[in-house]
Order: structure tokens, then sequence, then C-alpha cells
């Protein structure tokens, strides 16, 4: 039996620059007890779907139909809602830590929710709580009732948000994105206590992600959302495994543990359309492989499938399994050989926020504990680790942005450490940097052309028209249209702007580049653009690469050896194919068992 | 949480010792003999180094500096050069004008400021917002003596010419005396004062809580259930108290200062006025008192602010 | 997401920031009437010598047979006196105007000399952090504290009124709002990743400042300015009304109010508060109002529509 189901919903949300179309006629329905997955990338409309179920949306123009207990809650007025709200649907999402009101005892904020909704007396909603938080798994609960937020880690505060949504046994749990803001081994223990928790108490749980590779353990059903649209639903076991839409297939193309390390990722081309404007056809169309005429002229009609699955597109067979030169075991690239020639060695290398410094919250913490590794030129080194580990510690301090506090850094030959200011200045051609954010890495208020050709102002290499030149042949190397020269940043997608952050790492024609998590701030159709960008980049151009990432997939990807980092300290080192099949510290055996592999597409293997 | 207090302590003591050295070498380095004023025109020589020599005046400055500082932290304040009563004195015939407006206007700031603030926060570009964010315009550019000659004329002169009194001219009565009639007397004055800094409060409440009510925790609160009320009072507000406390500290602080131009218009015999017409009369150890004084009510109201923030904010009361 | 949709676009729109941001303040009525007003008095106070020729009246002469009354009382707004006379016989209109020059001529000054000041402070501490942050820092704590009147008083009494004196006084106690906020900015910005790419191409800590900090505090810098205009009018009046700013009889606005208010001879000539008042108060609107736009125009962002997408439906 359906508990929730939305017929036909359309959302649009005025905003400054125009309605934005977040739902487009979006069907489903959800079954009580069951984990329903919702799919999409960033700008999907899939969180927005969350938030109009639950009435949060007081500006939206809703229409369409959401049945929820044999009521329409579209219908239903303010108060109605808000007693629905926490007693029969509950919602936690990404960030537990601004989630959790930071003034008050989480005892208080659970015990806050049960006593708006049932009669009871303070002592026993206390009673209530801490029963709750015994069973989302908080150690000591009586105790842990007056803490506040600021006390309790990641995982421990997503399982505070569960407790309190599980509290009052809604019959549906919404948990948008409730794994993306903690690590890898986190995310597995937290979609874990989901899953128990909806067996335990028979809550309908829809989740909603951008990571397909989280769904595929747990999810009854899952939906693909693109653009507004619903482009896909059916069975877990239906969608991953034989996708029907062109774009199901090919986002779980994009992904890196779908290929051999190395080689291309199929990405799909292009970049999300607009929310703003309403494609008379199908919103896919511009970017999918599989495109007919009649696809960007009339919206495609919707297809069953014999297993179930619905998809939304004009082909009226599922789609066909994408072109990945799907080899999976170990052909070791043969591109980059090891030259025996380090490009940067590291020994012992420690750093620690001096302690001492009254001013300092940070003192005294070592973030780095004697690391050693070396690099070969030409090849690429892949640093991977959870949040907190020190990795982008360790490649800020490589690239000289902060002093190390002991040990040793040679790049190219050269003790970092000894140099004189004109030394050091020259040096900074041999070493770049890419950043993760690549909004953050780019002086919004500065045009793309100044922002590339910075590093020749800097060094005083080229200017005038010879700096224009080299700066529109960097943007062509990049994959950018060296028309948009004079554009800020803002008006460049994420993928581009990662673009542009490269451009300007190349332009001084480095023998090192430091990529501090390059791609964890994009979708996955993206991300495979930027990942066979920067592997043919290193081809053509003989580059050294240092890749710093959480995701074993991705680093697995790009590189020949792979570091493991937890704690300031690299607990494995070695080659990535061994690291990745017999690994030998138990950690970086829990870090494999809780990435979640996508299942094989069928008929690709 | 003890270093942090100690450190704001410290602060405290420095802003004292900042202001007292700047109003002590100003007037040292300043034109104008002290002992000449002191006594007169008409005194002789020896009758001015007589003095000199009894204030002390012709030792080193470091040692003058000193020794004022031993006496004021004794209470002592000298005596005016007008009529030789004691500073301390004087100020605190003029204390209750002084805090009777303060209090009053303190009130009043808020009872106004911060409901506006919160009303304009609920609905932003509903006509209830414009409505604050014109109160909060024409609030913020009012000049306090503009406003306070405005409403003596409108509510105080024009009534009276229609032949009824709506309000008085001004004039402190007594607290204690008859508090309706203290009220009556300071109605007009609190509003002057308040007027801005009501539009201040109502600036930054409706800022902080715009902020505030696009955090994610208050729309886990909206998940929950809360009723809209709940959500904006408990959740909402309970979150810019701290920077209302900020706020408040530095205001309260500067009432002192904010009372002059008030007690000006309105011939309040508060401890502004009394400021005014010792820089009329040139009369320094009043003007060294009152910017003293004014030190002291900044040293306390930060030290109240700080003793609140531990209060409100757990994660300053739990960082060791 | 608004990137997308210029990617659609086939033709390049190269829409410029300053142009956007015209057309956006040019949208704003409110903005509009205040920038007008405030043009239209920069006009008065410029074209102050021009009054005085048009109306024949010397801001300082004292108008004994047409200015005042046969009883001595003042003359209210006619023909002869457009704004009426002040209780010597002196024209209000064209005192009005001289007045609108000191005003201006403070107000703008202290607040470009504050905004420098305080942007330059605040650049420093918010990038260099560490001690140079905590003395810098500290420091505007301390002037923040002090209490503003009081200490300005104190001065008056040693120095005397004068000019430069009030211009010194309004910068001392001014450039700290505007040092917290750009300090706060830079502490952030300092952090962003954009930054750190410049340090690792090699820029300095000046190239860096200027280059790459700098244009990103555009906004706050020029709507605090704005902003600080008023405050320095409004407190120059003060001074003034007080009897402590310009000296008379020179004209100022607040000496005009302070000559009303003595004696209470306002009482019965309401035009010596109430036009000066008006101007003085519509003034200190005016740019208020312009900062408010201004920030609106310059940062359309950072206004009430973005928190929870609310925008009024039209």
């Amino acid at each position: 039996m359906a508990i929730l189901e939305a017929r036909n919903l359309n959302i649009a949300i005025p905003t400054g620059d125009g309605l934005v179309h977040a739902a487009q006629n979006v069907s489903f329905s959800v079954e009580a007890g069951e984990l329903f997955g919702i799919a999409g990338e960033s700008g999907s409309g899939k969180s927005v779907l969350a938030q109009a179920i639950l009435g949060l949306l007081p500006t939206a123009e809703i229409s369409g139909e959401i049945w929820f207990e044999g009521r329409d809650l579209l219908t239903l007025g303010p108060r109605d809602l808000q007693k629905l709200r926490g007693a029969r649907i509950a919602m936690i999402s990404q960030d537990p830590l601004s989630c959790l009101h930071p003034y008050y005892t989480i005892g208080s904020q659970i015990s806050e929710a049960i006593l708006t909704h049932k009669h009871i007396g303070k002592a026993a909603a206390k009673r209530e709580t801490i029963e709750v938080l015994a069973k989302v798994g908080i150690a000591a609960p009586d105790e842990r009732f007056s803490h506040y937020p600021h006390q309790f880690s990641g995982g421990m505060r997503q399982r505070v948000m569960i407790a309190m949504a599980v509290a009052l046994n809604p019959a549906l749990l919404i948990a948008d994105e409730p794994t993306t803001a903690l690590d890898v081994t986190v995310q597995a223990q937290i979609v874990e206590l989901l899953d128990a928790m909806r067996r335990e108490l028979g809550t309908a749980v829809m989740m909603i992600t951008h990571d397909l590779g989280l769904l595929a353990s747990v999810a009854d059903h899952v939906m693909v959302m693109y653009a507004g649209n619903r482009m896909e639903i059916g069975r877990r076991s239906a969608v991953l495994a034989a996708p029907a839409h062109p774009y199901t297939a090919g986002l779980l193309a994009s992904s890196p543990s779908n290929h051999a390390p190395g080689s291309p990722l199929t990405s799909i081309a292009g970049q999300p359309p607009s929310l703003l404007a309403r494609p008379s056809g199908c919103a896919f169309a511009p970017r999918c492989a599989q495109v007919m005429p009649i696809c960007s002229l009339e919206r495609p009609p919707e297809r069953a499938f014999a297993d179930g699955s619905h998809s939304i597109c004009w082909r009226e067979s599922k789609a066909p399994a994408p072109m990945a030169p799907v080899v999976r075991q170990t052909s070791k690239q043969a591109a980059s050989v090891a030259t025996d020639d380090p490009i940067v060695t590291v020994r012992d290398l420690r750093f620690g926020y001096p302690s001492g410094g009254p001013f300092s919250k940070r003192a005294g913490v070592e973030i780095l504990k004697g690391i050693s590794l070396t690099l070969e030129r030409g090849r690429t080194l892949g640093i991977v680790g959870e949040s907190g580990c020190g990795k982008s510690t360790l490649a800020r301090v490589i690239a000289g942005l902060v002093p190390a506090s002991s040990g040793v850094i040679e790049i190219a030959g050269q003790d970092i450490a000894g140099l004189d200011a004109a030394q050091w200045h020259s040096l900074r051609k041999t070493v770049q940097l890419v950043f993760q954010d690549p909004f953050g890495s780019l002086n919004p208020r500065r045009r793309v052309g100044s922002i590339i050709g910075d590093p020749f102002r800097i060094h005083g290499v080229a200017s005038g028209a010879e700096r224009h030149k080299r700066v529109r042949d960097l943007m062509a190397t990049v994959g950018l249209n060296p028309e948009h020269y004079n554009r800020f940043p803002s008006e460049f997608s994420g993928g581009q702007r990662q673009r542009i952050g490269i451009a300007r790492a190349l332009a001084l024609n480095p023998s090192l580049i430091i990529y501090d998590e390059p791609v964890s701030a994009l979708d996955v159709s993206i991300q495979a653009q930027v990942l066979n960008l920067i592997r043919a980049l290193q081809k053509e151009l003989g580059l050294s690469y240092l890749f710093i990432s959480h995701d074993l997939a991705v680093v697995r990807h790009v590189s020949d050896e792979i570091a493991v980092m937890k704690e300031g300290r690299i607990v494995e080192m070695g080659d990535a194919d061994q690291i990745y099949t017999t690994p030998q510290h138990p950690y970086t055996k829990s870090l494999l068992a809780a990435s979640n592999p996508l299942p094989r597409l069928e008929g690709a293997s | 949480m003890i270093s942090f207090l100690a450190s704001r302590l410290a602060f405290a003591g420095l802003v004292l010792l900042v202001l007292s050295a700047f109003v002590f070498f100003l007037f040292f380095v300043a034109p104008g003999d002290p002992a000449r004023l002191l006594t007169g025109e008409k005194a002789t020589e020896a009758q001015v180094a007589q003095v000199r020599a009894n204030l002390g005046l012709d030792r080193p400055i470091h040692e003058q500096y000193l020794s004022f500082l031993g006496r004021t932290v004794q209470g002592d304040l000298g005596f005016s050069y007008r009529n030789q009563q004691p500073v301390t004195k004087l100020i605190s015939n003029r204390m209750p004008a002084t805090i009777s407006l303060g209090i009053g206007a303190v009130l009043m700031w808020l009872a106004l400021g911060i409901p506006i603030g919160i009303m304009s926060a609920r609905h932003p570009g509903s006509w209830r917002d414009r409505m604050g964010q014109g109160f909060i315009l024409v609030g913020v550019s009012f000049p306090t003596f503009v406003l306070g000659m405005a409403l003596l004329y409108l509510l105080y002169f024009m009534p009276r010419q229609a032949g009824f009194t709506l309000f008085p001219a001004g004039g402190y009565k007594p607290f204690l005396a008859d508090p309706l009639i203290w009220a009556w007397h300071m109605f007009l004055p609190w509003v002057t004062l308040a007027l801005t800094t009501a539009a201040i409060y109502a600036r930054l409440t409706r800022g902080e809580m715009l902020a505030v009510m696009g955090e994610d925790y208050i729309r886990t609160a909206r998940a929950k259930g809360l009723s809209e009320h709940k959500v904006v009072l408990k959740h909402g507000f309970r979150s810019i108290l701290t920077p209302l406390t900020t706020q408040l500290g530095a205001d309260i602080a500067a009432v002192l200062g904010g009372a002059i131009v008030t007690e000006q218009v309105f011939g309040l015999q508060g401890i502004g006025s009394l400021a005014v017409q010792a820089v009329g009369n040139q009369d320094r150890p009043i003007i060294i008192g009152v910017v003293l004084l004014a030190g002291f009510f900044i040293v306390v109201a930060n030290i109240m602010v700080d003793l609140l923030y531990v209060l409100l904010d757990p994660r300053v009361r739990n960082a060791h | 997401m608004t990137a997308p949709a210029t990617d659609s676009a086939p033709a390049v729109v190269q829409r410029g920031s300053f142009e956007l941001t015209l057309r956006r303040l040019l949208r704003d009525k409110a903005g509009l009437l205040a920038l007008s007003f405030i043009l239209l008095l920069v006009a008065f106070a410029l074209g102050a010598g021009v009054v005085e020729a048009w109306t024949g009246h010397s801001a300082f002469e004292q108008y004994r047979d047409t200015g005042l009354t046969p009883t001595g009382m003042p003359v209210g707004p006619g023909a002869e006196f457009l704004f009426g006379t002040d209780g010597l016989g002196r024209d209000v209109m064209v005192r009005l105007a001289y007045g609108a020059r000191t005003s201006l001529t403070i107000g703008v000054l202290a607040s470009l000399i504050a905004s420098f000041i305080g942007v330059s402070i605040g650049l420093v501490a918010g990038y260099f952090g560490g001690w140079a942050d905590i003395v810098l820092g500290r420091t505007m704590d301390l002037v923040m504290s002090i209490p503003v009147l009081l200490c300005a008083l104190a001065l008056v009494s040693v120095f005397g009124p004068s000019v430069i004196l009030s211009v010194a006084v309004i910068v001392f106690f001014s450039w700290t709002t505007i040092g917290r906020v750009i300090r706060g900015q830079v502490i952030s910005l300092r952090q962003r990743d954009f930054v750190q790419a410049s340090r690792s191409l090699g820029a300095g800590p000046v190239s860096i400042m200027i280059i790459d900090i700098l244009p990103n505090l555009s906004v706050p810098i020029i709507v605090y300015t704005t902003m600080m205009i008023p405050n320095g009018i409004v407190f120059e009046a003060t001074l003034s009304f007080l009897g402590l700013g310009i000296v008379p009889p020179a004209p100022s606005w607040g000496g005009m109010l302070a000559e009303a208010a003595s004696n209470s001879i306002y009482l019965v000539a309401w035009w010596l508060i109430m036009i000066p008042g008006a101007i003085l108060l519509i003034t200190t609107l005016s740019f208020n109002i312009l900062g408010d736009a201004l920030r609106d125009a310059l940062d359309p962002s950072g206004r009430p529509t973005r928190k929870r997408r609310k925008v009024s439906k039209s």
C-alpha cells in the first residue's frame, strides 16, 4: 500500500531571476515501510520535492496532488500540516550541525518534538527521548541528553537527528542527502542505521541523494531526476542494473568504478540546463547520446517496461549499455613508466600549530605526524583519507603555502626549506595547485582572462598581446571557448570553473600539479569530464600529479600509486591496484568496504 | 572561559586607563594655566604660585598623573574651578535626571525596536516590512536635537497655544515625589533619546532574524511541527540574543554621551548638561570627572555583556 | 545557479557589472529620488553665491528694516525672504545654502578620510592576522568604546571650536565602523582559495591585497562610505548645536538650529526649526536611502530575497 503518492507535481519557485521550475510533472508513490531512493545531480529538483511534501515552501507555486494517509497535503491548511510534520512525516537533512539549534541541548530539542505532538509530561518526554537516543546508538544517552550539539561528532549528530525524526514513529521519514557531509566509513553506519530503523519501526524512508552507489545496497525503488523531471522510476535492481533512460545509463557509466583505472571515463557531454526555462522537448536532449530529432521538439512519453520500471523517453527500448571499455582486470596502464627520477621527495614531514600562542585555538595540535613519500616524474600519487586526516594540509605544505614544522621537502632535487626569496619565487613555476571549490578558487571580481593570465603577470613572463594569446591557447587546451575570455567566473558552470583553475595551473608549464579534491564539488557527469581532462593533460604534457581525494574510486582511477592517510600518518602506500585488491592495513580495508561500488552494468562486463 | 573573562576584564581596565590618560594629558597640554583659572584674573603671581604648589601642579607630569590616578581610584575627583564644590557631589546631584532619562530610553528603544524588527523580518517584502523599514530609515536619519525640538514644538507649544497642556516643556521632577508626574515630564525626552537607537535595534533585529530564519535548524524546528510562533520566538529570536546583547552593551555605555543633547534640548539638569556648562566655563575637573564616569559606565556595561554572553552561548560556556 | 543561462545563449552578451548596477539603481525609485535630492542639494551648496546674488541678501547682513517686524521679531517666509529671516533679521535661505556647503564638505571629507583609514587598517589587520590583528582590532574596540560626544566636548574645550577639529573628531570616531566590517570581510576572503591560488603562484602580500582582495570589498566600501556621510553631517550639526562646532556667525545648519533654540524663539517662528530641521532630516534620509539602494544594486543577492527566496509576487 502506498503511503505517499505524488501525482503530476509541478513546483515553481519565484526568484530574483524569474520562475525556477524545480519540478515538472513528477509522479511517484512510496510504499509503507520501503526505502525509496530519489537520485539526481545538483539542481535536479530533488530536495525541493522533500520541502514541498512538508509544506515548507510557502512562496512556491505548486500544482498537482500529494496524497498522504488519505489526504492531499496540498489542500491542507497550515495547522493540519503542522500537526503532520514531525509526527507523521519527519525529515533529516545534509548537515547535522547546522540542523540542530546550537543553543539548546539535544535532549531538549528531541523532547520538544515529542511534547509538541504528544500530551505527556516533561519527565515522560525525557524518558522517551533517552530511549530513542539509545535506539539510534548513542552511548550513555541519559548523560548525553543534556549535551549541546557542538559536543558531538558529525556522525553522532546525524544519529541525534535520526533520533529526533523517529521519536514519534512517523509513517514517512524524508532523508535529504543524509550522508553527504559525513566520512565514508560513517556514511555506511548511518545508512545502516536508517535501514535498521525502517525495518524495526516500519517507517518508510525517502532517501534523496546524488550518490547512486548509496542506493545500490538498500533502496527498494529508485527514482532518477534530471532538471526537475522524473526521468526514470522502478525497482532498484531494474533501474541500477539495466537502466532504461539514457541519462541513468550515462550517470552510471560516468562513475570511475565502472571503468578500468586510467581509461577514459564515459562522461555525459555538456552542462545541466537552467531551470528558468522550460524546454519544449526532453530536458536531457541536448546532452543525450541517443538523441533523436523529435527529442528536442516534443515532450517525451512515458514508457513502461517488463521489469516494472518506467522511463520518460522517446526511445522505445532500454538505453543501450554505454560504450565504456569496461575491462575490469588489472591491465596496468603503460602510459606512465617509473623513471626513478623523483619530482617530490618528502621525508618525515611534520606540521603542527605552534603551542603556547595564547590566541591560537588550534595550538599544539599536530596535523601531520611524520609523512614520507616519493613521487616519480610523470606519475600520479593518489592520497586518500577522510576529513581531518591532514591530506589537504599536506598539499598546502608541499605547495609551500604553509611552512612545515620539521622534515624535508625536496622538489626537483631542491630542498624548499633553504630557498631564498628569488629561488622561492621561481619554484612557484614548478609547482601548481588546483583547488577543490571551483568557485572559491576563482576571484569573482576578475575576468577569466586575467585570472588565467595571473601567472604571467606575477612572474612577468608575458604581457599585452602575447599574454592574451597564451591565455586563449590555454583556454582551448582545457576545452574552454577562448571567446569567453572576458567573462566573469560566475558566468561559468562548476565543471567549466574547474577547467579555468586547471588552465591557470598549466600556464607556467609546471612539472608538478597538486590537485586538492579537484572533483568532489562536481556532479558525477561533470566529474567524469574533468577527470578525463586531467588524465589527457598528463599524457600530453608529461606532468606529475599529486592527487588528493576522499573518494577511493576517483583516486584509484587516476593514480599509479596510492597512499592512505589517517590521523596525520600514511598507514599504507603502494601500487594502486595492489591497495585496491589486496589491502593490508585494517583502515584501508574498512575504507574499501565502506565505499559503495555501483552495480556492474548489465551487458557491459 | 576564565581566560575569556580575564581578557575582557583586562580590556575594561585598559579602556579606563586610556580614557583617564586622554583627559589628563589633554588638559595638561592645553593652553591656559589651571592655577590662574582657579584663582581668577585679579590674583597676584604669588597667589597663583601658591595655588599651583597646593595643587601639585609644579611637579613633573607623570607624578601628577599618578597622584591623579591614585585620587581617582579613591573616588576623589577634585573640586570645581568655578564654585570649589567637590566634583563627585556635583555629579551625584545630577545623577537622578540622567539615570531616569537613560533607563526609560533603554526600555523604550528595546520595546520599540525589537518587535518592529521581528515583524519586519517575519514577512520580508510585505507592507509590514516596508513600514518597518520606513521606521528604520527615518529613525536612523533623525538628528536627535531636531527630533527633540520638533516634539517640543508639536506636542508642547502647539497644544499650549490651543489652550491646553499635552506635555510639559521639560525639566526634571523627582521620581519619588510622584512617579506619574516624573514619567509625564520624562516622556518626550525618552522618545527623543530612544528613537534613533530604536531604529538601529529594529535594523539589527531584522537583519539578524532574516539571516537566522534561513538557517537549517529553523527548518528542523518547522519540520518538527512547531507552531510558527514558537519557531520565530523560541528558535529564531533565541539565536539573535547574542548580537543584541553585544549591541546593548555598547549602547548602554553610550547613553551618557547621548543624553547630552537631549538634556540640552529639554533643559534637564543632568550630567550631560553639566558637561556642556563645564566646557563653557573651562571647568576642567568636571569634564574629567564626567568622562571618567562615562568610562566607568562603559566598563561596567562591557563586563555585564560578557557575563551575559557566557550565559547565552553554551559554546563559550563549554570552552575551556 | 544562473550560469547556464548564458551558456545556452549563442551570442555572448557582455553585461558589464557597472551597467547592470546602474540599471538596477535606476529601477529603484526611492534611491533615484534620494539621489536627485542630493544632487539638488549639491547644486544649492555650490550655487550659494548665485542664491546670494539672486536674493540680493548676504548671509551675514542683518536686515533690520525688512527682515524684522516693527517689534523686532523675525519675518516669516514671503516674497522678500523665501524662507523667512532669523532672530537677527538675516535671510534664512542664503544662510541655509552656505550651511549646506559646510555640512556637505565636512560630511563628505570626513567620510572619505575615515573610509580610507578604516579600509587600510581593516585590510592590514584582516590580511596579516596575528599580532597586527590583535593590536589593530583592539584599538578599534577601544576607540569604539570611547564616549564620542563627551571626548569631543573635552577636545573643544581645550582647542576651541573649528572646522578642522570637527572633521578630525568625526574621522577619529567613525573609521572603526568600516574598519571592522572590512577586517571581517578580509579575514574570510583571505581564507578563500583564490587568495591561496595567488599565493601559490608567488604573488606578494601587497599584490594580493590590492589586486585580489580590494575589488571584492567594493560593495561594503561604497555602501559604508555613503552611509557615513549623514552621520558626519549630523555629528557636525550636533556639535554646532551645542555651540562647539562652526563658530558663529559663519552659517551652519546646527548653528542655525541652536540659535533658534536659544531664547525659544522658534516657538514663535516655526520656520527657524522646521526649514533647517527638515532639510537636515531629508539630507540624512537621502544619504541613507541612497546607501540602501546602492547596496541593493551592487549586491542584489545580499538582500532579503535571498534567504527564503521570498519575492513579492508580481
